[in-house]
């Protein structure tokens, strides 16, 4: 069953991840960037992170998806581009080089973890009373965390948010007349 | 595993079978009752505005809706030249299937009192009347009514047409808005219940002042109400369809039975809505003590809680088809303003407020000093916005704006 769940949502995020790559259409790719998100959704629910599942769908697909969308739409960019022109000349080279990287990075993980000796693993507070079906151990746990061990973190993103509210601000607003920017 | 259900903790063959049969339930009383609602709604309407209503179709026009619907399955199913043919098929089931969807957190019924926690034997096993109840069920509606937001976006830029276009720009950026409102309102319910899934907080209202339209101060549920009612695009927030304006709005491209399935989704999103908004405020299948009786419909045994439930649903739902009947529809910026300006601030303050309270609670402070300084940073914070809404407002007057 948790392989048959797996290979279904593993099979939606790489459906997905594709094709916002290879879809020459913004709407289309935008689109199967949902299915990807959702696919990392149930991933997360099959590994009890249902607090984080929920909030994957609200936050990347409720309204950052939907901010592209209404960017897509708003623009009028909803047109088919042709993916044989290459704006900067660097950038596939650059790309594969990346990529590559990346991939022998992943494997190379792999084969280290698998080589290495699995050590025992003890399931974390958390993680425990999820197994016992206490309700909103995640909830609590991943509170517990951001409020506590990574504080300062939270706060800066926080702080990050607040100029780039305030940046847009500045950047939408119009000039007064005789008003330089 | 994915332990969504206490049953599905071991599988076997009845547990499947009780699964079956609850989703087949709630999707047959999903779609008789939306066919319900619709009649419901022409029906108070016309007697509010002194007309007969639908009489012909069945006893007092019952079967008038299941008639349109059978004249929309035969109708042709046009596809507009321009349109993206895949995402304009994809999008009426967009908005469908969260509707229904909905149903599946929010329980229907079941002994809560006396801090029972609802579950009821069917086929010799204990389970939950509600199909499923995952820790974090409130914001899986959340996540829910973010996800129908889809089916009216790519409803309106898939007919390949101006004003679909226009009437679904506005829909979602109107739902987009209101989402944080509702989010805020509902997150003063969770700080009271102290728990996310919708049981817990059913099973958390136990007497009349614990239901949390008392416990969280009215405010969050009238906001909650306001900010629903604009989620679902219906009077006096159905600027999607503002017929003067934009023709049908996002979906006048659409003919037969895809447009059945907004028109069902809207519906059913009505009547789930209630039922959110019942369970979140009003003790979802909790009775209510009248006199000395602590529950007057107890001698319909275990049936009880769906009976409670369905009155106080249907509480709503003629409120729902109250405001149509008697609220005009608001301006573009007048929705906007409202939203941003005076629901979100609200209700934030009100969640900071309940939030100030609980903590002076915990640690013991003194209660009027909690009072006190509540009130103290709540007016430099309204005042603030103020002069900021002045500021603008003076701004845009400069520049010549209209509204």
């Amino acid at each position: 069953m948790e392989l048959f769940v797996f290979v279904v949502a593993a099979a939606m995020v790489l459906v997905g991840a594709v094709g916002v790559i290879l879809r020459s259409h913004p709407v289309h790719a935008a689109l199967s960037l949902v299915l990807t998100l959702f696919g990392v959704a149930v991933l997360f629910v099959a590994q009890q992170a249902n607090f984080l599942a929920a909030v994957q769908v609200i936050v990347y697909a409720g309204a950052i998806v939907v901010l592209f969308l209404f960017v897509i739409m708003l623009l009028g960019v909803d047109k088919a581009d042709d993916l044989q022109i290459e704006p900067f000349k660097i950038q596939r080279p650059a790309a594969v080089a990346v990529g590559a990287g990346l991939l022998s990075m992943i494997a190379l993980a792999i084969m280290v973890s698998r080589d290495a000796r699995a050590p025992k693993v003890t399931p974390s507070e958390a993680v425990q009373a999820a197994l016992d079906g206490t309700h909103d151990s995640n909830v609590r746990a991943i509170a517990r965390d951001v409020f506590s061990d990574h504080v300062l973190a939270f706060e800066l993103t926080s702080v990050l948010l607040v100029i780039a509210v305030v940046a847009t601000v500045m950047l939408a607003r119009k000039p007064r007349k005789g008003e330089s920017t | 595993m994915l332990a969504l259900d206490v049953l599905l903790d071991d599988l076997s063959l009845r547990a499947i079978l009780i699964v079956i049969i609850k989703v087949v339930v709630i999707f047959l009383v999903g779609l008789i009752g939306t066919m319900l609602m619709v009649w419901f709604e022409r029906k108070v309407i016309a007697f509010m505005q002194n007309r007969v209503g639908p009489d012909k179709a069945g006893p007092k026009g019952l079967l008038q809706t299941l008639a349109d619907g059978i004249k929309l399955f035969f109708k042709e199913d046009l596809i507009p030249d321009k349109g993206d043919r895949f995402v304009f098929k994809l999008a009426p089931y967009l908005a469908f299937v969260p509707a229904f969807l909905v149903w599946s957190v929010i329980p229907l019924g079941g002994d809560f009192s006396n801090g029972k926690d609802g579950t009821v034997q069917i086929l010799g096993r204990a389970t939950k009347l509600q199909l499923a109840d995952p820790p974090v069920g409130v914001l899986l509606l959340l996540a829910l009514s973010s996800i129908a937001v889809y089916g009216i976006m790519l409803a309106g830029w898939s007919s390949g047409s101006k004003y679909p276009l226009l009437g679904s720009v506005r829909a979602s950026a109107q739902m987009v808005s209101y989402e944080a409102a509702l989010g805020l309102s509902l997150a003063s319910v969770v700080l009271i219940a102290g728990t996310l899934s919708t049981s817990g907080i059913v099973a958390s209202q136990t007497s009349f002042t614990r239901w949390h339209v008392v416990a969280t101060g009215v405010l969050p549920f009238i906001i909650f109400l306001v900010a629903a009612t604009a989620e679902l695009n219906r009077p006096p927030f159905d600027l999607v369809e503002a017929e003067q304006e934009l023709v049908g709005g996002f979906n006048t491209e659409y003919s037969s039975i895809r447009f059945a399935l907004f028109f069902l989704a809207e519906f059913m999103n009505t009547i789930t809505m209630s039922g959110v908004i019942v369970t979140l405020f009003f003790g979802g299948p909790q009775p209510l003590p009248i006199g000395d009786y602590d529950n007057v419909l107890s001698f319909l045994g275990p049936l009880s809680g769906t009976v409670w439930l369905l009155l106080k649903v249907l509480v709503f739902l003629y409120v729902y088809v109250w405001f149509r009947a008697t609220l005009p529809r608001l301006r573009y910026d007048q929705l906007m303003n409202l939203g941003w300006k005076l629901m979100i601030p609200l209700s934030f303050a009100w969640f900071m407020l309940l939030a100030a309270f609980r903590i002076g609670r915990d640690e013991g402070w003194d209660r009027w000093f909690v009072v006190a300084g509540s009130v103290g940073v709540l007016g430099i914070g309204s005042s603030l916005l103020q002069r900021a809404g002045k500021v603008s407002a003076r701004n845009r007057e400069r520049e010549g704006a209209m509204f």
